[in-house]
Order: structure tokens, then C-alpha cells, then sequence
């Protein structure tokens, strides 16, 4: 037991009905009318803080005032209102306007959105301001009663229930008992079936392809043309789609797999051979779609030739095969193999060798 | 004494003699600053006139015949279109080698018919692109499929509104507001400093025009909500929300809660 406190030493018992002071020690609860020791079961009421009269309550002329105000708040609204039904049918929609603070913004939005914004708010304001200025603010308490049943209606309760039970006779047919609950279970299945068989078809190996196969062109990205190899001069970007994939059965998600960026740099100046290889005469084709999360890595900088997601900053360097210079992305970007068909032509050489995009489980 | 005399120890007389001195200071410095190097043109002929003023403001970082060097780059093949665009929007002549990258001048240093000189001579150094047909630069084009090229190949670095946007290591991509259709032409087609080039085989000259129709009807502005906020999406917007609206939400939280006078 510590002893705290400079003018009481010891353990003080609580009468029930007082209230101890911090510096009066260790609390022992005199315990309940049976003699048990324990903290006190009810403390003593504090009673509520003393009632503030307002203004309204008190003067009539202040009540009069409140009673102006939310008479105006009311009249502001009702303008506001027929000021919408004016300006909806009287100003033309293709009116723009100089507004202070704003500057040139459509006639027709402004004043209808102000005014039923006014109007919705002024009969809220006014409703609140009547409640707080003249609808009675005492402090009412509401006893709550006990919510146990009486004894009686428990029993009967559980006398009609089972009453009812044993008059439906399933007590003594417990073919009946089997069968029903056999029908209902079994009636809940259709439902989960319906609820997990809608969650859409298997991926399958979706994550794994792309549209892109051997001898397709590469096309510019949207106007869908073929791209000759001498087209693309030093320093260029393309942004590419593989030919076909507007007519596929899936186009959005084809073309969040299969988007390309094509990138001419000096040969000279790429450091891993397979790179070299896998491109022609210096221009290369990665896919776009970035290894951490999946968005679209286009911001080519031509100088330093790092290609910079926007999202998250995975920073990537073309002249060493795309590896991650910075950024939360943890593989680089998959190279596509291109070459040049008879006509000229940028094609597809073979398809991506590996996964496009961000990991996922079996990869 | 005199009025003026009397008022002397007046808290604003310290005021009004800093106003003096600063604009007696910014009037001197306006009539006796140096003004920028003008090469004398004694030959009629362009290309020489143009080579003069080279010599006489870029040889020192580019070299003597443009073959570049520690501070400047080689100007060998970057044609006209270059020069046009980089003196025309005033980066240059650069102060100095500016890292992270020269930013847009505050003036352009040159007249019209130096520029096209100094243009001309810069395009005998090597073949390069030239300055582009007015035709294409006229901003009279399909305004939605410039859009939609603008979104493919320009809006990943300058916003979707061109207003502009953040690369790597403090490079960015310039605010592309109120820009000449013949600059931007030239722009795509040079590629100045990290942005690729566009060459008319990537872009065709109809589509560039069409991309420059784009931009110049985003310069009418004709946002119905009025402020457009910059047009950076969700950054400006959310910080309007976050103070204005919330703040007049937490302000209507609190009157709610407040008991009458």
C-alpha cells in the first residue's frame, strides 16, 4: 500500500453519496449492502452545469430580432428560387461572362448553381437559427426503463413456441425434419453459384501474353499507320500499337498489355548487345507498361535517354536495356525484338519473351 | 520653415525617400545599361550578316563555326528550325550553362530579321530542319484530333492542358500557354533539350497544325466553371477543397454546435 498525500495518510473507505479528492490515497470501496468489498456501485451524481438563459428567452425584442432573422433567411431563400426558375429559362446557355474573382465562366452555371445552392442553404440556416434563438433549449433527461420482459411474458413466450412446435409434428416426423432441411440448404447453393460464377472468366495465361506475335507491324499510336525504319530518325519517340489490335475482342485490355514505345538512339551508345541485337540500327522497342505499377512510361528525356514513369518516378535507362536507375520498380522493362520486312517496315520479330507490367503471384 | 520642411520627421518620409531612390536608381539603370551585342551589318547578304552576329553572340559557347565544345553544344545539322525557336523564345543566348536545363528567356535579345539571319547561316552549317510552311502553323486545324494526339504524344510530359510538368532531376517541361504556332512547330520537330523529336514522318504537318489548334483554343480559356486552377487536375483542386471547402465545412460544424447569444 503507498501512502500519498500530505495531510491524510493511509487508505480511506468511500461512504457511497461523497466524492474523494486525488490526494486522499488509495480508494477502498465500502463495497454493497451484501458486505462485499469493491469499488462503490453508483458514484454520486454531479448534477447538470447551471442553465444559460439566451438572449431570445429573456428580452422580447431580442426575440423579435431572432424572429426577423429567420424570417429573412426564409426570404433570401424563396428569391434564390425564382431567380433559378428566371435564369433557367431566360439566359442562354452559350453566354460567358466576366465574373469577379473568377474570370470568364458560363452565365447559366454560375447563377443557377448559386441560386439553388442559396436557396437549399438559407432554409437550412433559418431552420437552425429558429431552433437555437427561439425553440426551448432546456436540458430534458429521458429515464431509460428496464428492456427485461416480465417474468410472465418470457414464459408464455416459450410456451407458444412450444406449443407450436409440437402441434406442427416434426418432432415426430423426422422424415419431414431431413428433407426440409436437405431442400433449404441445398437451396442456397444457386445463390453462392451465381454470386462466385459472376466474378468473371480466368485469366488463364492473360497475364502472361500480349497481343503481340511474330510478323506484326508496328503501328503509330492513334492514327493506327505503319511505321517505315526510315522513318524513325536519331532522337525519335514513337508510341506504338501492334497492327490488328483496334479489331481484337478486348481492345482496352489488350492494348493495357501491348502499348510499346520505340526509341532511336545511337548505336554506339548501347551498352548491353542483346539490346542492340533485339532492335535495328539503333532503334529499339520496350514495352510501356511500367513493372511496378502498370502505368504507361512515356516521358522519354532524349538527352540523358532515361524514360521516366509519371506515376511513381521509376526512372528507366534505355542505352543499358531499360535497368532501373530510380524508383520503386524492380525489373526493367521487357525489350520487343524488331526488325524490317521487305517493304521497309518496322514488324515484330517474336513475341514479348516475358511478362508485361507488374508482379503477380506466379511470376 | 517650410511645409515640407515641417513634415521631416514624419514616419512616411523614410517611405517616400526609399520610393525616390529606387526609382532614381531604375531610371539611370535604364538609360546606361549596356545593351546587347549588335554585330554591325555591313554585307546585304543574310547568311553573312547571320554568320557576324553568330560569331558575335554564340561563338563563344557553340564555337567558331558551331562545331560545339565543353560549354555548348555542336549546332552542326540543327537547322533553322532550331535557332528560330531557341532565339525566338528567348533561351537564347543563354546567361551560362544552366543545370538543370536553359530556362525560357525573360526577352527575346533579337529582332525578327536578325533571327531569320542568324537561321540562315546556321542551316548552311548542316542539313537540318527548316523552318516550317505557315500553312502548317496557322492553328486552323482539326481541334479534337489534336487533342488526341496531344494526349498520345505530348500530355504524359506537359499536363493535358499543357501546363506543363516535372521530369527528372529538376528538368521539366514548359508550360506551353500562349506559345506561337511556328514555335511550337519548330519544337516538336528539333526536339530542344529532353523533349524527342517529332519529325514530320512521326507527325505529319497537318497533324502538327492540328496539335497547335489544340493548344491555342486552350489559350481562349473557355472553361465553364470560370478558373480553370492552373489546369493541374487534382493538385490545385484538392487544395482548393482542403482549405476552402473544408474549412467552411469545419466553420459550419461549429456554428452548428454553438449555442445562441
Amino acid at each position: 500500500m503507498s501512502e500519498h498525500g500530505t495531510e491524510s495518510a493511509g487508505e480511506h473507505v468511500s461512504q457511497p453519496g461523497t466524492a474523494l479528492r486525488l490526494e486522499q490515497g488509495q480508494v477502498e470501496g465500502a463495497g454493497n449492502s451484501e458486505g462485499q468489498v469493491g469499488i462503490p456501485d453508483r458514484f454520486s451524481n454531479p448534477g447538470l452545469p447551471p442553465h444559460v438563459s439566451r438572449s431570445a428567452d429573456l428580452d422580447e425584442v431580442a426575440a423579435h430580432r431572432a424572429e426577423r432573422q429567420v424570417a429573412t433567411l426564409f426570404g433570401i431563400s424563396m428569391v434564390a428560387t425564382l431567380t433559378f426558375l428566371v435564369a433557367y429559362f431566360a439566359i442562354d446557355q452559350r453566354t460567358y461572362q466576366f465574373i469577379p474573382g473568377i474570370g470568364q465562366a458560363s452565365l447559366s452555371n454560375i447563377v443557377l448553381g448559386v441560386s439553388l445552392g442559396v436557396s437549399l442553404l438559407c432554409i437550412g440556416l433559418g431552420a437552425v437559427h429558429w431552433a437555437k434563438t427561439l425553440m426551448p433549449d432546456t436540458e430534458v433527461t429521458e429515464d431509460r426503463h428496464p428492456q427485461r420482459s416480465s417474468d410472465e411474458a418470457r414464459h408464455e413466450t416459450v410456451e407458444t413456441l412450444e406449443a407450436g412446435g409440437r402441434a406442427s409434428q416434426l418432432g415426430r416426423r423426422p422424415m419431414i425434419k431431413y428433407m426440409l432441411g436437405g431442400a433449404l440448404g441445398l437451396f442456397a447453393l444457386p445463390l453462392v453459384v451465381q454470386l462466385a460464377g459472376s466474378l468473371g472468366p480466368l485469366p488463364k495465361a492473360d497475364l502472361a501474353t500480349t497481343f503481340w506475335r511474330r510478323g506484326m507491324r508496328l503501328m503509330r499510336d492513334p492514327e493506327m499507320t505503319p511505321i517505315k525504319a526510315s522513318d524513325v530518325t536519331l532522337g525519335s519517340v514513337f508510341h506504338v500499337l501492334p497492327e490488328g489490335i483496334d479489331k481484337s475482342h478486348d481492345v482496352l485490355e489488350e492494348k493495357a498489355k501491348a502499348a510499346v514505345i520505340l526509341v532511336s538512339l545511337p548505336p554506339a551508345v548501347i551498352r548491353v548487345p542483346r539490346e542492340r541485337d533485339w532492335g535495328h540500327d539503333g532503334i529499339v522497342a520496350y514495352s510501356k507498361i511500367c513493372t511496378h505499377v502498370g502505368c504507361p512510361v512515356g516521358l522519354y528525356e532524349h538527352r540523358t535517354h532515361h524514360l521516366l514513369c509519371p506515376c511513381h518516378q521509376s526512372t528507366f535507362d534505355v542505352a543499358n536495356d531499360c535497368e532501373v536507375i530510380f524508383g520503386p520498380a524492380h525489373r526493367p522493362l521487357p525489350q520487343l525484338k524488331i526488325t524490317v520486312d521487305a517493304k521497309g517496315y518496322l514488324v515484330a520479330d517474336a513475341p514479348f519473351l516475358q511478362p508485361v507490367g507488374p508482379s503477380y503471384w506466379e511470376r | 520653415m517650410n511645409a515640407l520642411g515641417s513634415h521631416r520627421r514624419h514616419p512616411a518620409a523614410i517611405v517616400i525617400l526609399l520610393l525616390l531612390g529606387l526609382v532614381a536608381t531604375g531610371g539611370l539603370y535604364s538609360l546606361l545599361a549596356p545593351r546587347p551585342a549588335q554585330a554591325a551589318v555591313a554585307a546585304a547578304d543574310d547568311v553573312t550578316a547571320g554568320h557576324q552576329l553568330f560569331l558575335a553572340n554564340c561563338a563563344t559557347c557553340h564555337g567558331i563555326s558551331g562545331q560545339g565544345g565543353k560549354i555548348g553544344p555542336s549546332l552542326v545539322g540543327v537547322g533553322a528550325a532550331a535557332v528560330d525557336f531557341q532565339v525566338g523564345t528567348g533561351r537564347m543566348p543563354a546567361a551560362g550553362p544552366a543545370l538543370p536545363q536553359v530556362p525560357r528567356g525573360k526577352q527575346v535579345m533579337f529582332t525578327n530579321q536578325e533571327i531569320a539571319n542568324m537561321a540562315a547561316y546556321v542551316a548552311t552549317l548542316g542539313a537540318g530542319p527548316a523552318i516550317p510552311d505557315s500553312r502548317y502553323t496557322q492553328g486552323d486545324g482539326n481541334i479534337a484530333r489534336g487533342n488526341e494526339l496531344f494526349k498520345v504524344n505530348c500530355a504524359m510530359c506537359h499536363n493535358f492542358a499543357g501546363s506543363g510538368g516535372a521530369l527528372t532531376r529538376g528538368k521539366y517541361a514548359p508550360n506551353l500557354r500562349n506559345a506561337t504556332g511556328k514555335h511550337i512547330y519548330e519544337a516538336m520537330v528539333t526536339g530542344s533539350q529532353s523533349m524527342p523529336v517529332f519529325n514530320d514522318q512521326n507527325l505529319s504537318p497537318t497533324d502538327k497544325n492540328d496539335i497547335i489548334s489544340y493548344l491555342h483554343d486552350l489559350d481562349k480559356n473557355k472553361n465553364p466553371g470560370g478558373l480553370s486552377l492552373g489546369n493541374l487536375g487534382p493538385v490545385s483542386e484538392g487544395m482548393f477543397v482542403w482549405i476552402v471547402g473544408l474549412g467552411l465545412m469545419i466553420g459550419a460544424a461549429v456554428w452548428l454546435g454553438s449555442k445562441a447569444a
